[in-house]
């Protein structure tokens, strides 16, 4: 008899692996038992031969369940005889958890096809799941991970239920949220101020075909689905869209759009093999999809993303949506339900109280979210899907971090002020939350702070050490100052774009001894090392300490942060600066927009602000450079309507040009004579503005100015690369999710022979921040 | 003016310029302190290092602003401010003129607010070892027995109010400096404000908070009393009294009126059942009649300010290291 002692360690507790090992064992006639316990899953097998352990192995690793992960077996002799005569799963062991809370899954083929069926139990019945799809992080209040612990507490499921949960054979093997129509959660339609419609007055077979009418009929629902609520009208009913913006106050941010199946989103967007297998993936993001120019124009809501060529498109992730849509030929908006810069809905009271007024119709149901999950949203980039925020489908999910951090002390990184997100490293894998949002928004602070103990309990994690961003007044930062010292931990203060370069090395399985790289971290605005705003830099270096090596030509941001919301006070800035303002006043007074800042009202003020340097912070931001010649081509012409958009309508215009020759980008200096080194952009402006003068086309100078900036990238990080004799590049901060520049500098660099790393599973923007952060202080701490 | 002249010229300046501005019977006794009985009840005492630039600014200078910043900090215990005391640090070569002009306008303040200068001192320093004139005054002030106002008194269900407008002050002198043209329709706000108080005490002597808003504006006052009475904030955007003015300057300069700067201003917070007699009262003095009621204290265990925008949003007021740094990424 041989007998082997296997140790199991990844994604494998919650996601149907040990019927799976049952199943295993049973067919190959094995003997013994498996088990969870604290590090994972253990396998106790006696077999006649050693080459039917082997064969199990790899059947195991063949057939893994679509939700586990297996990182790796690890196979032992016995040290004792095993005596068993059959293969059984036994009881936990909940000493020590460690290993992940798995995300939240769409729903897989068999459950679809059982709430598709009318012969089936659960034949429309909207919260159908198994251990292979359904909600795990948006229910989960505590650990252990079973059903006491989660918001499906309460509902006792029914002796059918109970017999699937209890077979080993069965699919619902301890898939702690199973529910039937039976015993599991109920839906109900109410009416605009938050009554509960009797079902008499559905008029349909129930509460989903009676919503699916509702909207066909131009009425804005909201629908309270797995991990939060969203806004949901008809994709294809203008007025409807309308509707739903001017209620939500949120005049241009594009609006998500889900849609049946991949034949409906084709008919809108182009799809390739690799964006469609993102869609369908069990995380079911939204895709940011490149929109069909040649689409019926008429069919969809010419309002659900002013001023860009992209479609944010997903597939149903739950029986709900599916059942939702099953109908629809078009797709719906399905919009996540705030009022802007409000963090979305969690229980029914609170969304009934908020969102009053915007509502026409409300499709509720009677399990809480546990935990706020919004839909993620990736892009396919550079060769790849990546994501743009991580959250439904992604979070918790841990990420194995590179060789090197298995040392570091658990810790904690409380990441940005935006589009903030929190890490925790322990055992050498990181866990980066969910997107969280903006913490300059009251309720989204609080939710931080649940966040934060709801992960530090289910994750039983004690930080020894916090890392936070260096700047002085993020509210994260100061959260994590004031812990820090009240707590006697070590506290270390990450520079922002440091973070940056850091997270897309971690991305990367960048050993912690790997050596320095260029880090080309192109971003919005970061409190620099100087004093100063960064956000166009040159970091040579690694987690455990860059130097700016050289930056974009710093700007004045006139008005701080209002020169963020304002794209043309940047422009000013920059023309003041290349020049004086008089000289482009006299040069093209014929060009509308230098006619429309001279007539400004606040130009003369802001002149005297400058020069008086009265809050003008220097910033050499990236982002602030898209700005300006956005501004310069009248995009968000006074002021932006969400974050980000000034740059995103850029490069969409530039999208529209197709390809430019790389010797009509508009120039950019680079000074090498000063350290760090300078690329100035204020050769661009000259040739920019005679374009207009010429009446060149809006899109063909987007595109020059596009060409120009990634040919400058490409000739600054080479010499620099050269310079350091460093092999490989990195790129992080937001400016990476621009297509064009991304594809464009990578290309470059590649071919000049660099090796190019970028993000490919937590986002280039603040939404990776933590990441970094946690492995610039488990440097410091392990070295 | 010069420096190292040694003290013949400093008592010169003394007998020529100080004594006469201020002359009572304290400074009278001719002695290196002063000698007074006091009153029945508690005594305060608060001093405040006064340091601004432009000195002289729409609305006061530096020598007013000196003597409004402490009485206010006395007053904001509920005292009657009963004297004071005014230290000079000189830079050399400030012009003559300006200092007797900033002494003369301090004098001034003191006698308008009823408060006499008893005691003081003066220095000179180098050229560039000062920036034209620090003054740093002391007062003292006594509080009746039986009141409690304190920064820790603020209950949940408290009412919070103002006297008027906010960020005067702060956006005045920034537009002069910048000379940004709201100067001319914009003053600081700088006022003694014990008249207020006393006004107010006699009518709410149950009032909890009083603070005045002086750097860092109303947001950073509402968080060192939220933290210091262990409570929550909630304030709303549109009961908050600014000026046109401001709100525009505000804008083109990217600051937040709520993060300015206030010399006349008080934060009242006192049980919800007497708000509307406080701010009637407010109302009827001459430094609060643009007085409001513009949130109330929560419980809430973060201790949150947070501001009910117009558009039904709930921004955090958080507290700021300083200057409104972009926090934008
Ligand atoms: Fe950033
Ligand atoms: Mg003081
Ligand atoms: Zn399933
Ligand atoms: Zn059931």
């Amino acid at each position: 008899m041989n007998g082997e002692r296997l140790r199991v360690r990844g994604l494998v507790q919650g996601v149907g692996f040990r019927p799976t090992v049952w199943r295993l064992a049973q067919e190959l006639g094995l003997c013994g038992d498996v088990r969870n316990d604290g590090e994972g899953v253990l396998i106790r097998l006696q077999a006649a031969t050693s080459e039917t352990l082997d064969q199990f192995c790899t059947r195991l690793q063949a057939e893994c369940p679509p939700l586990a992960r297996i990182d790796a077996i690890e196979r032992a002799p016995l040290t004792e005889p095993l005596h068993a005569t059959s293969f059984t799963i036994s009881a936990s062991d909940h000493s020590a958890i460690h290993t992940g809370i798995v995300a939240d899954a769409a729903t897989c083929p068999a459950c679809l096809a059982e709430i598709r069926d009318p012969r089936n139990r659960r034949y429309r019945y909207a919260f159908t799941n198994c251990t292979h799809c359904g909600p795990r992080l948006s229910i989960i209040n505590s650990l252990p991970y079973d059903r006491a612990g989660t918001s499906m507490a309460a509902f006792p499921m029914c002796a059918q239920c109970q017999a699937e949960y209890r077979d080993p054979a069965d699919r619902r093997f301890h898939a702690q949220p199973n529910a039937c129509p039976a015993c599991g959660p109920q839906l109900w339609l109410a009416d605009a101020s938050g009554q509960r419609l009797d079902s008499a007055h559905w008029g349909a077979v129930d509460a989903l075909a009676a919503a699916s009418q509702r909207l066909a009929a131009g009425q804005i629902l909201a629908i309270k689905g797995i991990g939060s609520f969203h806004l949901v009208c008809d994709a294809g009913n203008a007025a409807a869209v309308a509707t739903l913006r001017q209620r939500k106050q949120r005049e241009a941010k594009p609006l998500a759009l889900m849609a049946r199946d991949l034949d409906v989103i084709r008919r809108w967007a182009h799809l390739s093999e690799r964006e469609a297998a993102c869609l369908r993936s069990p995380a079911a993001p939204i895709v940011l999809l490149q929109r069909r120019t040649d689409a019926d124009a008429e069919s969809l809501a010419p309002a659900l993303a002013p001023g860009q060529s992209t479609l944010g498109l997903m597939l149903p992730s739950s029986p709900l949506h599916h059942l939702l849509l099953a109908d629809w030929e078009r797709p719906l908006v399905m919009t996540s339900a705030n009022r802007s810069n409000e963090p979305p809905c969690t229980d029914n009271a609170d969304a009934l109280r908020r969102l009053t007024g915007i509502a026409d119709l409300w499709l509720l149901h009677d399990r809480d979210i546990s935990n706020r999950v919004d839909d993620s949203v990736w892009r396919d980039l550079d060769g790849a899907p990546r994501p743009l925020r991580r959250a439904r489908g992604d979070a918790p999910a841990p990420l194995p971090l590179p060789s090197g951090f298995a040392t570091s002390p658990p810790l904690l990184a409380l990441g940005g002020e935006l589009k903030n997100t929190v890490c925790l490293l322990r055992d050498g894998a990181a866990i980066l939350s969910q997107h969280l949002g903006d913490l300059d928004d009251a309720p989204t602070a609080r939710a931080y702070r649940d966040t934060l103990a709801r992960y530090a309990q289910l994750f039983e994690h004690r930080p020894t050490m916090l890392a936070v961003d260096a700047h002085p007044d993020y509210h994260s930062s100061q959260f994590g100052r004031t812990w820090a010292a009240r707590d006697g931990l070590r506290l270390i203060e990450v520079q922002h774009h440091h973070a940056h370069l850091a997270s897309v090395l971690a991305d990367n399985d960048w050993p912690l001894d790997g050596g320095a790289v260029l880090g080309v971290i192109f971003d919005g605005l970061g409190w620099g090392a100087d004093g100063t705003f960064w956000g166009g830099e040159w970091l040579l270096g690694d987690y455990r300490q860059v130097e700016r090596v050289a930056h974009l030509r710093p700007a004045a941001l006139l008005g701080g942060a209002q020169a963020i919301r304002e794209p043309w006070r940047n422009l000013l800035a920059r023309l003041e600066d290349a020049g004086g303002w008089a000289h482009w006043c006299d040069c093209y007074s014929d060009v509308a927009v230098i006619q429309q800042l001279a007539a400004h009202p606040l130009t003369a003020p802001l002149r005297q602000l400058l020069a008086h340097g009265l809050n003008a912070p220097l910033s050499s931001s990236a982002g602030r450079l898209f700005d300006a010649v956005a501004a310069a081509l009248g995009i968000s012409a006074e002021r932006l309507q969400y974050e980000g958009q000034a740059a995103i309508e850029l490069e969409a215009l530039a999208t529209l040009a197709g390809e430019i020759n790389a010797a009509d980008g508009y120039p950019l200096a680079l000074a090498q004579a000063v350290d760090p080194v300078v690329l100035d952009p204020a050769p661009l402006w000259a040739p920019l503005f005679t374009d207009l003068q010429c009446g060149a086309t809006r899109s063909a100078i987007a595109a020059r100015f596009h060409r120009g900036l990634i040919r400058a990238v490409i000739q600054t990080s080479t010499q620099l690369a050269t310079r350091y004799a460093v092999k490989t590049i990195v790129l992080s901060g937001g400016v990476w999710q621009n297509r064009l520049m991304l594809e464009g500098v990578a290309a470059g660099l590649r071919q000049a022979g660099w090796q190019v790393l970028m993000h490919r599973r937590v986002p280039a923007n603040d939404g990776g921040l933590a990441l970094g952060q946690a492995c610039v202080a488990a440097a410091a701490a392990v070295s | 003016l010069t420096h190292g002249a040694g003290g013949r010229a400093t008592a010169q300046l003394l007998d020529t310029l100080f004594k006469p501005a201020f002359a009572n019977e304290w400074l009278a006794q001719g002695n290196d302190q002063a000698l007074f009985s006091v009153p029945p009840g508690r005594l305060v005492m608060s001093t405040d290092a006064h340091v601004v630039a432009p000195l002289f600014f729409p609305g006061g200078d530096i020598g007013s602003l000196a003597v409004h910043g402490t009485i206010n900090d006395v007053a904001m215990s509920g005292a009657r401010p009963l004297h004071l005391a005014a230290s000079f640090i000189l830079e050399e070569g400030l012009p003559l003129a300006d200092l007797a002009r900033i002494v003369a306008s301090l004098a001034q303040a003191a006698r308008d607010a009823g408060v006499a200068v008893v005691t003081g001192d003066t220095k000179v320093v180098e050229r560039g070892k000062g920036d034209g004139v620090f003054i740093t005054t002391t007062g003292i002030g006594v509080v009746p027995d039986g009141l409690l106002i304190s920064g820790d008194q603020a209950r949940p269900g408290d009412a919070i109010l103002i006297n008027g407008t906010l960020g005067d002050h702060g956006i005045a002198i920034l537009s002069q400096r910048a000379h940004l043209g709201f100067e001319t329709v914009l003053q600081s706000d700088s006022a003694a404000l014990h008249g207020l108080v006393a006004d107010m005490i006699a009518a709410v002597p149950e009032i909890h908070c009083l603070r005045d808003p002086t750097r860092g504006g109303l947001a950073t006052t509402l968080n060192e009393l939220a933290h210091q009475s262990g409570v929550g904030m909630r304030i709303h955007e549109a009961a908050i009294p600014l000026q046109p003015a401001v709100i525009a300057a505000c804008e083109l300069l990217g600051l937040d009126p709520l993060y300015s700067a206030n010399e006349g201003k008080l934060v009242a917070i006192c049980p919800a059942a007497q708000a509307e007699t406080l701010l009637a009262t407010m109302r009827r003095h001459p430094l609060g009649t643009q007085a409001a009621i513009i949130g109330e204290v929560v419980a809430d265990p973060l201790h949150f300010v947070q501001l009910r925008t117009r558009f039904g949003g709930e921004r955090l007021l958080d507290w700021l290291t300083g200057e409104q740094l972009p926090r934008i990424c």
